[in-house]
């Protein structure tokens, strides 16, 4: 799979959610490539999905690709709650 | 790492006198600007950040990472702590108010990469948070780390 995080600069808080993002990956056996972006750059990635802290969640429309808001970025049990519907076993 | 970078100049407890989300994060880059590791600048970008970009800096309940984007005004890596003794507003929906904060002033894209996994890792475990939002001592601290 292959996942874009955002965030308003694109090496803080995305970065932080893309580690916990391939985690949980792994805890099912999906390995997820990905890239973390700042607001201005998440136009016209090819992505299965798009997380960001909700507050850029909101900020965020990507047409067609989920995007996927996390209140509390470094709760893992909530982050995996919030990304299931959207992990592939491919 | 988190150990050899929050060192006893770069961490405050029991801050009073902090009224609004501007004066935290100039307070919390202000410890790196005074300790060498970077320049005004970059503390001012970082409160620029929040004009712009809102309160997300606030990833989860309690605790803010305030940074920005370096351009040569990061020295060093660095990061600060600071607990204040009264939690804040930064507009935040859910994860208002602030107790604690991480200013991070990150360079080179590997470190920067490890700084954010010790801090994940750190603020991923729930009873440390809570002992980050209540410890009073820099020896208490280290312990936690």
């Amino acid at each position: 799979m292959y996942v874009v995080t955002g965030c308003g600069l694109g090496c803080g808080t995305s970065l932080m959610l893309l580690m916990s993002i391939q985690d949980i990956g792994k805890k099912y056996g999906i390995e997820i490539e990905g890239e973390a972006v700042d607001l201005g750059s998440y136009k016209g990635k090819k992505c299965d999905f798009i997380a960001a802290s909700s507050e850029i969640a909101k900020q965020i429309d990507a047409g067609d690709i989920p995007v996927v808001g996390i209140p509390n970025i470094i709760d893992k049990a909530e982050i995996e709650r919030q990304i299931k519907p959207f992990l592939v076993k491919e | 790492m988190l150990k050899d970078i929050l060192t006893p100049d770069v961490v405050e407890f029991n801050v009073d006198g902090i009224d609004s989300p501007e004066e935290a994060i100039r307070f919390s880059g202000k410890l790196l600007e005074k300790s060498g590791k970077i320049k005004n600048s970059y503390v001012e970008k970082m409160v620029d950040s929040f004009h712009e970009l809102g309160p997300y800096s606030v990833i989860a309940p309690g605790i803010a990472l305030p940074h920005a984007t370096p351009s040569g005004d990061v020295l060093v890596l660095c990061l600060s702590f600071v607990q204040l003794k009264h939690p804040i507003s930064f507009g935040h929906p859910d994860n208002d108010p602030v107790k604690i904060i991480f200013a991070i002033a990150g360079v080179g894209h590997g470190e920067h990469l490890e700084l954010l996994q010790s801090l994940s890792a750190l603020l991923g475990n729930a009873d440390k948070i809570e002992k980050l939002k209540t410890i009073s001592s820099f020896d208490e601290l280290q312990k936690l780390l």
